[in-house]
């Protein structure tokens, strides 16, 4: 099997933005925006019951697919619920299926990835092996497959999200445990009297989790695609409960009629992983230092 | 090079085998009871003695490692049982919605290769410039936009406003312009600043520098240098590439009412119905396998480095 290092939209090489002057400017303009639109959004999804100017939830028949209004700021959709509260409310499940996500992402890829890498041995080759298994799936295949097993709903989108991820992860991290326990400081360590678990803990957990957490932030705009794209199929968060990728389900019926009920929460995904990948692109520029040769 | 085809064609055995055990394992520990499905689809009622004939009928109540090897031993022969609904073979099924899907996937893999290539041509041609912001711009639009979203406007811009192109099912190529292209975007925006990418660090090289130093024309240094090796690390992208499009498929279908496969799994789930999704899963995970494996030959072929490197020092 080919290796390519992580899912999907991490082969997206985008240029190096190094040098000074213009790019340098654009690109801090793009880092400030892209911080200011998942401010927003986290803000929207903490503070939701405050901001959201109606009950998400709430069917009022009289006032369906009410046009854009000082009443509804984004109109109603077919059962009459205020669009504007719905996405409020949506972006706590997106942004909170998405955090949830990628914590247990980490938690498994470190733990599986860490505890190969250090071990070694027959230990290691069994828990390689189940990885390449679960990393011959495509991944959206067999999420899809997972959700049929598990059954639909939120909680099981996110299992199945999780679990197509984690090999992925299990394997690179286990690449930098390994390299890192043959360096001679892990020796010194070792000569100086340090136990095993404690050069773990000391010496090789906290670079490792470094890189991790910069490695998942790569893969967030990813995994919001993912979740909102299942959710959109009917099989992740059930109705009535607000979220982006069902509002937009919900909205085909009415793409004749009122086709920005499919437009707004389509804006709002998207912004949410443009948000997402322009600073995991820069972050990714900055650390890879092959890319700045091509400048 | 038979040679080299044969040993990564054996190594694929234990890696579907491999296959085969996830899926059958996480069936079997799955939440749901297949037996009771099984009822409720054949519209009969749950009772303690009905449940223990569906599992003798479905084989359920044989030891787990009797039930994988009696499945596996089916599925080679590419019986996956019978659909809980329609009492019918579900590999008919399958293999009926099949042509639907790959045609789709196919014109996608098409589309990312024929637009991706000469848009990434350009950008590295005038990097710096204008067409290059553009193809930059366009990857970060392309790889930030939901692919159902972009079928929405697409189906609003050209079938509601415009009335071009039709909304749903299959027919001719108009049909098939729309879910192609929301499948492939993201594919196709990749691999436009993958070869982009390649193409720069390739301009760098010293072979390129030295065919300039002797003269050589600037188009076919472009030509013969830079873009052949270029596409070289393009082969692999896209047998990952593959994996996102029969993914991406999926949800195309459901959409544009497309009869593939994709679209009969998403009713399986909803239904529960398990051999479907057995049959749906292996399918597509052999089917992108073969296509690895595929790119993996194309890649051999034409880089000598890697052929003669698997021939001498072996494969893995």
């Amino acid at each position: 099997m080919t290796d390519t290092g992580l899912t999907g939209n991490d082969s997206l090489i985008l240029p190096p933005l190094a040098g000074p002057g213009r790019r340098a400017t654009a690109r801090k303009a793009a880092l400030a925006l892209s911080a200011l639109v998942l401010a927003g959004l986290i803000g929207m999804a903490i503070f939701a019951p405050l901001a959201a100017p109606y009950d998400p939830m709430e069917i009022n028949l009289e006032e369906r697919l009410a046009p854009i209004s000082s009443r509804h700021w984004l109109g109603t959709d077919h059962l009459g619920r205020d669009v504007l509260s719905r996405l409020i409310w949506g972006a706590r499940a997106s942004m909170g299926s998405v955090v949830v996500i990628a914590g247990l992402i980490m938690a498994t890829g470190f733990i599986t990835g860490a505890f190969s890498g250090y071990i070694g041995g027959r230990t290691d080759s069994v828990i390689m092996r189940v990885c390449e298994a679960f990393m011959t799936f495509p991944t959206f295949i067999l999420a899809l497959f997972l959700i049929g097993v598990l059954g639909t709903g939120l909680t099981n989108v996110i299992l199945a999200i999780v679990l197509t991820h984690w090999a992925w992860y299990a394997r690179i991290i286990r690449g930098m445990v390994m390299n890192l326990k043959n360096r001679d400081f892990i020796l010194a360590a070792r000569v100086a009297g340090g136990g095993p678990v404690k050069i773990f803990l000391r010496h090789i957990a906290p670079p490792v989790l470094a890189q991790l957490v910069i490695l998942a932030s790569l893969d967030l705009g990813h995994m919001m695609l993912h979740v909102s794209g299942l959710s959109f199929l009917g099989l992740g968060i059930q109705p009535p409960t607000p979220e982006w990728g069902c509002m937009i389900n919900d909205a085909r019926q009415q793409i004749w009629t009122n086709p920005e009920l499919a437009i707004i929460p389509g804006v709002m995904i998207f912004l949410t992983v443009l948000a997402f990948n322009i600073p995991g692109d820069i972050l990714r520029d900055k650390l890879d230092p092959t890319l700045v040769e091509r400048e | 090079m038979l040679k080299f085809i044969i040993k990564r064609l054996l190594t694929l055995v234990p890696l579907l085998l491999a296959v085969s055990v996830v899926v059958f394992l996480l069936l079997r520990l799955g939440p749901n009871d297949p037996a009771m499905s099984y009822l409720r689809l054949s519209n009969i009622p749950p009772t303690d003695a009905a449940l223990a004939e569906a599992r003798a009928t479905l084989g359920l109540d044989r030891p787990v490692a009797v039930q994988y090897f009696a499945w596996l031993g089916r599925a080679l022969r590419l019986d996956f049982g019978i659909s809980y609904v329609t009492k019918a073979p579900v590999t008919d099924h399958l293999l009926h919605y099949l042509p639907n899907t790959l045609y789709l996937a196919g014109v996608s893999i098409l589309m990312t290769i024929g637009l991706s290539l000469p848009l990434g041509i350009m950008a590295a041609r005038y990097q710096g410039r204008w067409p290059d912001h553009l193809s930059r711009a366009l990857a970060y639009i392309g790889v930030s936009t939901p692919s159902f979203w972009l079928a929405f406007l697409m189906i609003m811009l050209f079938s509601v406003k415009l009335g071009w192109l039709p909304t749903r099912g299959l027919g001719g190529l108009s049909h098939v312009i729309m879910p192609a292209f929301s499948v492939a975007l993201m594919s196709l925006c990749i691999n436009m600043r993958l070869i982009r990418g390649n193409m720069l660090e390739q301009t760098h090289t010293r072979q390129v520098l030295y065919a300039r130093i002797r003269g050589v024309k600037e188009g076919y240094i472009t030509r013969g240098h830079v873009l052949k090796n270029s596409l070289i690390p393009v082969v692999t992208a896209l047998g990952m590439h593959i994996g996102e499009i029969l993914g991406g498929a999926v949800v195309a279908e459901v959409i544009f009412a497309w009869p593939g496969v994709g679209r009969y799994m998403v009713s399986a789930i909803f239904n529960r119905d398990f051999p479907v999704m057995q049959c749906f899963i292996l399918m597509m995970t052999t089917i992108f396998v073969l296509c690895n494996l595929f790119t993996d030959i194309l890649y051999a072929a034409i880089d000598p480095r890697m052929r003669l490197a698997n021939e001498g020092s072996g494969n893995d």
